[in-house]
């Protein structure tokens, strides 16, 4: 039988998506009343008064709720979800804004009405009376703090943490070489294609509550939704439909419109739903990347690092609700494949009158990696040192392995590096890009009058975070394999990857297998989908449970075909004796089998029935340590993280006149452990690729001093299409991970974590210039050849195998 | 205050639909809400994501940006009329599967329906024209490459169809 676990198996969820079959939020609920929301146009103001008059006769009009109309824990500020030490001064919003709005798009009033357009009606003729007051906008705003968001958060300071691994200042200040950087990283956000969406459904008979949203996480929301609105857990149901893609966002959780779609379907004895619009999804969901950050470094002559001392700054917008992971991720995470010398980091978490700031794929580490790549580039020119040799030379070594950097990760656990091998990626990396022969190429371009340039990047990625995923796995009495785990799908091929590994363990076709996923029925123990964690929890409790059921099905069949379980086999689903095959009982039987009956409903069931087979008289039915059915539930709970790595090289061409960037190769070597299925591996690479290009050339949130969000839209906010996004070239390698069973170490944020460093490092390669900020417009650029030119920034480069001969002629810098 | 309502005539994947609607209802909303399709997606309802993408009298067009009434009478193919007659995936959506070419599968109805109306007009494209004919649709997990060997293997596909067709003939 193939062993599928490996196999590029083409997806079994895409017949479905592909003849419009999906089931996204919004296809849910085609009678359901349907919400709207007056949202704050000002970033900073008190709400005085909300005058509905106007908005009464509209027809269709169902209710109208702000404030003071809410009840009970409903009328409480949403819960702050990840409760870490280093925060001081938590604040998370109310579902509708209690007095004083603190972005623009913060919720004041939900409408319910017949259908959107008529909700929409009614929203704009209710009128809000403000009284604006000072917006904080950007880092410097927040820490100069003349104003502040909250009253009662001296210094817009949130959450504030120094972590120090030996006396990096010392080290730093003993070095014989010591360089300072500035580097910046601007707004962005995940901007999934289907944006969010809550619908409920509120049985009054049944004192129950089913609600479908588009989220990465059901059953938290579950918890959160029964607390919330004070209902019993077991009486509320949470499903995630088909996901319109996540990359973070979703897994935010309860929105104020989570909560507020169920409260007001309870309410109202109807079914509610809210469809996001794009323009809500702008200025009301969650942005991320935003972050200042000052680096000093100490390093020998040879380029490796004694000290390493970060200091930097994170934007997290007006609230806190999922608390300060992504600075604690950057903060973690920037050290990358390299043992950094001493090391000391602080972060400073700060509040401003803009979007909220949660995870977004990569979550912190896209910027810790720009810094930390762009101070080895630094490196590399300081002491004109091939920068491939500088990353060598600082490399954390495979006999190194397990690698303890003696801090402490985003899950409260050791940041231990489990397995990788970086010199070796390096090479295949070198090989694939051509980086020993890039100066030929250089060389050849200088002489057709282009301009262009090379860089690389490296980083590690800690996956596969805790506290657990589960699995429940079941054999039908007509042999189909029912796997259910409860975490969520947005995209990730989860029925087919799952389906192989079932499939695998239990000798069972794959076709047999059905995988269910983020639907609370069935089963309710869950965290979620984010931080590349899918396929190494819920893969590995796939796996536990599907060993689980074989066991007992081996038992089963071993007493139905008298053998001794050790010599049977499973192969097809048929459970049959080693080398003689002829002695056999398929699946769908042992699962009947599983199950002792009194009542013969079919045929099938007859076997199972008291008269149908002999059996001990005086044992029960069902012995004390068992149960019927052919099931078995298991869990996955890791130690500790997993590490990920990859690195990417890119080379680019930068207009001589217009300074438009051009991406003309972009090469990635990945490690992601054991690969379930490599084609949806290489799948995640791809998309993630594409958001790092966009990261780095495109995407930002363009917010005026007064905090209105400029770009809240597709015209205006840059995203990648097929054109803008380079061909991938991808070398995968495969250090199978220790710390589970299937050696899985997760694959869905490596793809946008160097995006930014390989490009600035390419585009700093090909102008001769440091780039210290991302993103990079061609007019950025083009402002910075004339600031360059006119003496004001100091050139770079020109050490590099690469760059050895050859270069473009430049202006003498100030230097 | 009500809205005064239009009855609407067209004929959607081949079967004919009416319905009442007020004049400023969506193309897009027509066809999800009303007409009960609800392949055809909403990514921006801006016109820039291109999810929402379906063929007016074989032509493809933003559902987003266009009122129902201003297609009373014509002939509209979504995501679900791009299926062969004997409902097999059509060429198209056959090699979206096989070239791993969707994710979330959110925007992948407009890029199927776009897809279609191209290979209509250019049966035969090299690499660089397929990429140049999905980039006006937004994609946001799978980075375009796949989508681009999917334009490829369509083609591909639509000549075997009918290299047969013209066998049997």
């Amino acid at each position: 039988m193939t062993r599928m676990f490996g196999e590029p198996m083409i997806r079994r969820e895409d017949p479905r998506l592909l003849r419009g079959e999906g089931r996204y939020l919004d296809d849910l609920g085609s009678n359901a009343l349907a919400a709207a929301f007056v949202r704050s146009p000002h970033a900073h103001a008190r709400v005085l008064d909300i005058d509905v008059s106007d908005a009464l006769d509209v027809d269709g009009l169902v209710a109208i709720y702000a404030y003071d109309d809410l009840l009970g824990r409903v009328a409480e500020a949403l819960p702050l979800l990840i409760p870490h030490p280093s925060i001081t001064h938590p604040k998370t919003p109310y579902c509708l804004a209690n007095g004083e709005v603190n972005h623009v798009g913060e919720a004041i009033v939900m409408v319910v009405a017949t259908d959107r357009y008529v909700a929409e009606d009614v929203c704009d003729r209710i009128r809000v009376d403000y009284e604006p007051l000072p917006a904080v906008v950007g880092v410097a705003a927040a820490r100069a703090a003349a104003q502040l968001v909250h009253d009662d958060v001296p210094g817009n300071l949130a959450a504030h943490l120094v972590q120090e691994v030996g006396d990096a200042p010392a080290a730093i200040a003993a070095a014989p070489h010591v360089l300072e950087l500035d580097l910046d990283v601007e707004r962005s956000a995940s901007m999934p294609m289907e944006g969010r969406g809550v619908y409920a459904r509120w049985d009054s008979d049944d004192r129950s509550l089913r609600v479908y949203t588009s989220t990465q996480t059901s059953t938290s929301v579950r918890m959160a939704l029964a607390a919330k609105l004070d209902v019993p857990v077991d009486r509320v149901e949470v499903i995630a439909p088909d996901v319109g893609g996540g990359f973070g966002v979703k897994i935010v959780h309860p929105w104020p419109e989570e909560v507020l779609v169920p409260w007001a379907a309870m309410a109202l004895g109807r079914e509610v739903k809210w469809t996001e619009d794009r323009r809500e999804h702008f200025v009301s969901s969650a942005h991320e990347r935003g972050q200042l950050h000052h680096v000093r470094v100490g390093f020998d002559d040879d380029g490796c690092l004694l000290g390493l001392d970060v200091t930097f700054w994170h934007d997290n917008g007006a609230y806190l609700p999922y608390g300060a992971v992504v600075p604690i991720i950057t903060s973690t995470q920037l050290l990358g494949p390299y043992k950094p010398g001493a090391y000391r980091v602080e972060y400073s978490s700060l509040y401003t009158n803009t979007v909220i700031v949660t995870p977004y794929r990569g979550a912190g580490r896209p910027q810790g990696c720009f810094v930390m790549e762009r101070t080895i580039d630094a490196i590399a020119d300081r002491l004109s040192l091939d920068r491939a040799v500088v990353r060598e030379r600082n490399f954390i070594q495979p006999s190194d392995m397990p690698y303890d950097h003696q801090l402490q990760f985003q899950d409260g656990r050791p940041l231990i590096y489990d397995s990788g091998d970086y010199p070796a990626m390096l090479e295949k990396l070198r090989k694939l890009v051509d980086w020993d022969d890039f100066a030929a190429y250089r060389e050849a371009a200088v002489a057709e009058g282009r301009r262009v340039g090379i860089g690389l990047a490296c980083y590690v990625e800690g996956t596969g975070v805790g506290p657990y995923e589960g699995a429940h796995v079941r054999v039908e009495t007509n042999g189909t394999v029912v796997v259910s785990t409860g975490l969520t799908t947005q995209g990730q091929g989860h029925q087919t990857a799952f389906a192989q590994i079932a499939a695998d363990e239990l000798g069972v076709p794959v076709a047999d297998v059905v995988v269910t996923t983020g639907d609370t029925r069935r089963f309710a123990y869950a965290v979620g989908t984010f931080a590349s964690r899918a396929a190494v929890m819920s893969g590995n409790a796939i796996a536990l449970a599907a060993r689980g059921v074989r066991d007992k099905a081996l038992r089963i069949a071993a007493e139905a075909l008298e053998v001794d379980e050790r010599d049977l086999e499973i192969v097809e689903g048929v459970v049959q004796v080693k080398g003689s095959p002829d002695a056999r009982i398929p699946l769908a039987t042992v699962a009947v089998l599983s199950n002792p009956l009194r009542y013969a409903f079919d045929e099938q069931a007859k076997q199972a029935t008291q008269f149908a087979r002999s059996a001990d008289i005086d044992r029960p039915p069902v012995a004390e340590d068992d149960e019927p059915g052919l099931e078995f539930t298991d869990y996955y709970s890791p130690s500790r993280s997993t590490f990920a790595n990859g690195m990417h090289a890119a080379i680019v061409e930068t207009d001589p006149d217009t300074a438009e960037i051009t991406v003309l190769r972009y090469c990635v070597v990945h490690d992601c452990g054991t690969l379930v299925n490599p084609m949806i591996v290489e799948g995640q690479i791809h998309g993630g690729v594409a958001q790092g290009v966009g990261g780095a050339l495109l995407e930002r949130m363009v917010y005026d001093e007064n905090g209105q969000l400029l770009n809240a839209s597709f015209m205006d906010f840059l995203m990648p299409y097929a054109t803008e996004v380079p061909v991938v070239e991808t070398d995968h390698m495969e250090t199978p991970s220790p710390l589970n069973p299937l050696g899985i170490k997760g694959a869905g944020e490596a793809g946008v974590i160097p995006g930014m460093a390989v490009l600035a490092a390419a585009i700093e390669d090909a102008e001769g210039f440091r780039i210290t900020r991302m993103p990079i417009s061609p007019s950025e650029l083009f402002g910075l050849r004339e600031r360059f030119a006119a003496g004001e920034i100091p050139a770079v480069g020109g050490a590099d195998e690469s760059s050895a001969v050859g270069q473009v002629p430049r202006p003498r810098s100030a230097r | 205050m009500s809205e005064e309502l239009h009855d609407v005539s067209v004929v959607v994947n081949g079967l004919p639909r009416t319905a009442r609607v007020p004049a400023r209802r969506l193309l897009s909303d027509f066809l999800r809400h009303d007409v009960g399709l609800t392949g055809t997606h909403v990514g921006c309802e801006h016109g820039v994501c291109g999810a929402c993408t379906v063929l007016v009298d074989s032509r493809p067009v933003r559902s987003c940006l266009l009122f129902a009434v201003g297609v009373d009478g014509a002939a509209i193919t979504t995501i679900e009329g791009c299926t062969l007659p004997d409902g097999e995936l059509g060429a198209v959506q056959q090699a979206f599967m096989e070239c791993h070419g969707l994710q979330c599968g959110f925007c992948t109805p407009g890029f199927v329906t776009t897809i279609t109306a191209f290979l209509d007009e250019q049966p035969d494209p090299s690499a660089e024209e397929a990429r140049e004919a999905i980039a006006g649709n937004l994609c946001r997990c799978t980075g375009y490459q796949n989508i681009v060997a999917a334009v490829l293997r369509a083609a591909q596909i639509q000549r075997e169809i009918t290299g047969q067709a013209v066998a049997e003939r």
